[in-house]
């Protein structure tokens, strides 16, 4: 056991970890952050994507060690000030881009990310973004829409119901 | 202007915030006070008997509470089968036991041999590996041709062979199908794989049981489809606890598609673990643990045979399927090849004659059993590929060859024991050639050839049974269930409403357009009413989610119930107004007396049911709340008309997916948001089967796709933006709500479209391939195209 001390959600916090503990696991189960997600033990689905140092990662790629002294921003952290849906999070609702939920702070963590890197990103450019993240529910149509909704894009010729 | 509230509206989902905001409630996100946690220690060989397992070592590792195993469970149940398939003899299926831990042998890889309990979930794992298991590997059987064979390895030492049942559907077809044959003008013949998939909802299975020795209470957190289902077979048949000491609770589930209907070993084993320790038990399963032992889905291997009359008219079908059962039989696992399968074998077609022969085999493999569509995509692949092939044999359109054989005229009797209500095949057609603009095909063909790419464009109809029914028809086909579904609508005292419901929502939505219903019908707002579900403590029984089923089973129950509250309320307000009842109308939330305007508000008539000073308690209890069952009287059937196009690259063999149209006619619809989402998941799970998903085993019955490194998931950039329409509508014309159901016909409409494009694609290359297994992967088309 070790003490690793990092940012969470813009509050300090220390814990004891073991040297194998995953920083998804240090946020589900030390934090009780439970909206980071476990889909894969393969580093494929995407449900554990976080923000390290404002940089989308997953979260069960890497130690909570190796997180020592970083910013960690997870789901329960995105939504603005006041308590209302971001922009992404409102666009995912809007456009009907989550079923069960379970990958949906990954893939809004995701989709985040990607905008701030590329505001206004194209449908290939998203697909080809979303590769890390497997949706099983939505067959990703209204995900890739949401997300050029939020970058501001119009679309209103993409098919909608 | 669309609605905004009610029936039709498609109004945004309230359960997104929590969604999104990362607060929904997955069951494993709950953690009970002193829990502990279990690892199951699998079987790493197919077929072997157990010879030892010394579990002394690993007892004595840290934070060790227990170690289970199969001689634990010597005086428990099995896991039991829920169906039983009568075959052509008039014999009842095969029906060996199936342990919650392995007993004496195991049978396929990933069958739990042990479950050791501890403080930590590092240490249950760090004990497992010191439990020393001597396993003798027997010879596996794999593949189902072969396992049928004389001296085969048996999976069941007690039975005769590996065949499970022989099902001859309609037997008494059997003979006017071979004369049909005979006397066609042309015959078309296919043999083609349904290969087997794994259903892969995002969130693995979790299963928390705990015991409370105050009340002598079980309490079982799971990952379920259907919690009632799940108590009833566990409490019952399983563990032996009484129904009103067991609760089971299914909070947010993280997808299903079939495979968390099953009462799995691991729900079992944590309830009684929980028991005998007198402390709660978790088990969550990872990715790898969910690929061998979620139950799996499809794998048949057939052969259908179309016989057309001169003139193109079919005039009968023969099919003959291998449906592979895997070791044990899953809970549901016997109706899928049969009466979801057979049942569905006139698709949207005319044809007078049609026998249906299906041999369910064991093997040294998971269990399969029904995964989104179940034994529906199977019928409709073969089908419409048979079909296709017919029409290139015989250089006819394929879309006039359908067009020509079309069911035109409802009701339809069909030659395999159902009848279809309602449907317009031609219309969802023309819906599909103008959505997909099949006219424009040619050009887009041009340029794509211009790019050096083979285009394709493949057409298929496809016809679904929903909502499977009634209980009695079920019963003598073999269900050992009813398949009603109950509501209780609780109305509280200002008016606003609780439903409680036996459906289950792990990602349709119903806690959104369950309350459209209620608020069309009461002509109040959608945000007064919510829905209570998936916890058994506080909802009537009920069958669950599955099948299509939650709108026309559980809206129609629903519907039911809120009948009965619009009468109770309707004398109540009769009283209040000193009217007669049978003037009251109940219009935009309030009640009027015909011809006068005289009126009440629906609150305060509710409130006169709660505080019943002024109320006719000498007629009526007070309190305003409904239960109902709904039992329906037929299969509900939803249809349409798919199209795919494809590119398919020489060079490679990779196909990619251009466009995707979809025409469905789901009879009315309730949230068209809703049900354009589950059509858009169907049609991804329909092209992951058609070109990447393909769930494998070597010939020793090793599992070779066991992780998201060898199952190829359909991602974003394997698919299109998909035109979905729904703008067709037949209704149900026995149901109230007039509704149909959509959770699966994306997935059983689209593969047959993806593969029926691929070959349309490959003979435009000249190459001369009539049929391509899916997953049509690069190799496999670069293959086929080799000649
Ligand atoms: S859980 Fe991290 S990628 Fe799947
Ligand atoms: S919404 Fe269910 S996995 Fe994406």
């Amino acid at each position: 056991m070790a003490k690793v001390t990092m940012t969470v959600n813009g509050k300090s916090v220390s814990r004891d970890v073991e040297g194998r503990t995953l920083l998804v696991q240090f946020l589900r189960e030390k934090l009780n952050l439970t909206g980071t997600h476990v889909g894969c033990d393969t580093s494929q689905c995407g449900a554990c994507v976080v923000h390290v140092n404002g940089e989308a990662v997953k979260s069960c790629t890497m130690f909570a060690a190796e997180a020592e002294g970083a910013e960690v921003t997870t789901i329960e952290a995105v939504e603005n000030d006041d308590g209302s849906l971001s922009v992404v999070q409102q666009a995912f609702q809007d456009h009907h881009g989550l079923q069960c939920g379970f990958c949906t702070p990954g893939m809004v963590m995701t989709a985040t990310a990607l905008l701030k890197e590329n505001p206004k990103p194209s449908e290939a450019e998203i697909r080809d973004h979303l590769e890390g993240n497997i949706c099983r529910c939505t067959g990703y149509h209204n995900i890739v829409k949401a997300i050029m909704a939020a970058s501001g894009q119009d679309v209103s010729s993409v098919a909608a119901e | 202007m669309p609605k905004d509230n009610g029936i039709g509206a498609s109004t945004k989902r309230r359960e997104d915030v929590r969604f999104l905001t990362g607060h929904g409630k997955y069951t494993d996100d709950i953690n009970v006070l002193h829990q502990t946690y279990v690892h199951f220690l699998r079987s790493d060989v197919a077929h072997g008997k157990i010879t030892s397992i010394d579990t002394a070592e690993a007892a004595k590792m840290p934070g060790v509470v227990r170690i289970f195993t199969g001689a634990d469970f010597e005086g428990v149940g099995g896991l039991p089968c829920g169906w039983q398939v009568t075959d052509r003899h008039g014999e009842p299926m095969k029906e060996p036991p199936h342990p919650v831990l392995a007993q004496g042998k195991v049978r396929h890889v990933g069958e739990p041999i042990a479950a050791v309990v501890a403080d930590t979930l590092a240490e249950a794992r760090d004990a497992a590996e010191a439990i020393m298991v001597e396993i003798e590997d027997l010879p596996a059987a794999v593949d189902m041709k072969a396992a049928l064979k004389d001296g085969a390895p048996k999976v069941h030492d007690e039975l005769s062979d590996n065949l499970c049942y022989d099902w001859g559907f309609v037997e008494e077809n059997k003979g006017a199908v071979e004369e049909a044959i005979k006397n066609a003008a042309h015959v078309t013949t296919l043999e083609l794989v349904n290969n087997r998939l794994v259903a892969n909802p995002m969130e693995p299975r979790v299963a928390l049981g705990d015991y409370n020795r105050s009340d002598d209470m079980s309490t079982l957190y799971t990952t379920s489809q259907n919690p009632h289902v799940i108590r009833l077979l566990m409490g019952a048949f399983v563990l032996g606890i009484p129904e009103h000491k067991l609760r089971v609770v299914a909070p947010d589930v993280g997808g299903g598609f079939g495979t968390k209907i099953f009462h799995y070993a691991e729900e079992a084993f944590c309830t009684f673990a929980a028991r005998q320790i007198k402390r709660p038990v978790k088990w969550t399963s990872t990715r790898s643990e969910a690929f061998m032992s979620d139950a799996h889905g499809r794998d048949h291997v057939t052969k259908i045979e179309l016989a057309l009359d001169k003139d193109n008219n079919f005039t009968a079908i023969r099919t003959e399927t291998y449906a592979n059962m895997g070791a044990y039989l899953s809970t549901f696992a016997p109706s899928v090849p049969t009466w979801l399968h057979g049942t569905l074998m006139a698709g949207n077609y005319k044809t007078p004659n049609i026998y249906v022969n299906v041999k369910a085999v064991f093997t040294n493999t998971v269990p399969v059993d029904a995964y989104r569509g179940a034994g529906r995509p199977e019928a409709t692949f073969q089908l419409e590929r048979v079909i296709d092939k017919a029409a290139r044999e015989l250089g006819v359109d394929p879309i006039a060859l359908r067009k020509q054989n079309f069911i035109t005229e409802f009701p339809y009797a069909t030659p395999v024991a159902v009848e279809y209500d309602t449907g317009d095949y031609m219309a969802t057609m023309a819906k599909l050639e103008e959505i997909a603009d099949v006219k424009g095909f040619a050009a887009r063909r041009a340029e794509s050839e211009k790019n050096g790419k083979l285009r394709g464009l493949g057409i298929n109809c496809y016809i679904e049974a929903c909502g499977i029914a009634p209980s009695n028809l079920v019963g003598q086909l073999g269900a050992r269930a009813g398949l009603y579904e109950s509501a209780t609508v609780r109305v509280n005292a200002t008016g606003t409403i609780s439903v409680m419901t036996g459906s289950h929502s792990h990602g349709q939505g119903h806690e959104t357009a369950f309350p459209q219903v209620v608020a069309e019908m009461l002509g109040i707002d959608e945000s007064m009413i919510d829905i209570v579900h998936g916890d058994t403590a506080n909802t009537p029984m009920g069958m669950g989610t599955y099948g299509s089923r939650s709108i026309a089973v559980g809206g129609s129950a629903m519907v039911r119930a809120t009948e009965k509250i619009i009468n109770k309320a309707k004398k109540i307000a009769a009283h209040l107004m000193e009217a007669s009842e049978a003037d009251i109308e109940l219009k935009d939330g309030a009640f009027s007396v015909a011809g006068t305007d005289k009126s009440v508000a629906w609150g305060d008539v509710t409130l006169a049911a709660y505080v019943p000073h002024n109320y006719p308690l000498e007629d009526i209890e007070p309190g305003l709340e409904e239960t109902a069952f709904y039992d329906p009287s037929n299969f509900t059937y939803p249809s349409g008309a798919y199209c795919c196009e494809v590119e398919v690259d020489p060079e490679t063999g990779k196909v990619t997916v251009e466009r995707f149209a979809a025409a469905d006619d789901f009879g009315n619809i309730i949230n068209p948001m809703i049900v354009s989402g589950q059509v858009h998941g169907g049609i991804a799970q329909g092209i992951g089967q058609a070109l990447l998903e393909n769930c494998a085993y070597d010939e020793n019955g090793q599992l070779l796709s066991a992780s998201y490194m060898d199952y190829a998931m359909p991602r974003a950039d394997d698919v299109p933006f998909y035109q979905v329409d729904h703008s067709c509508q037949t209704p149900c014309t026995h149901n109230p709500l007039g509704v149909k159901g959509c959770g699966e016909a994306g997935a059983i409409g689209s593969p047959p479209a993806v593969i029926n494009a691929v070959v349309d694609a490959l003979q435009s290359g000249g190459h001369k391939v009539t049929h391509i297994d899916m997953p049509a992967t690069p190799s496999r088309v670069w293959a086929a195209m080799q000649g």
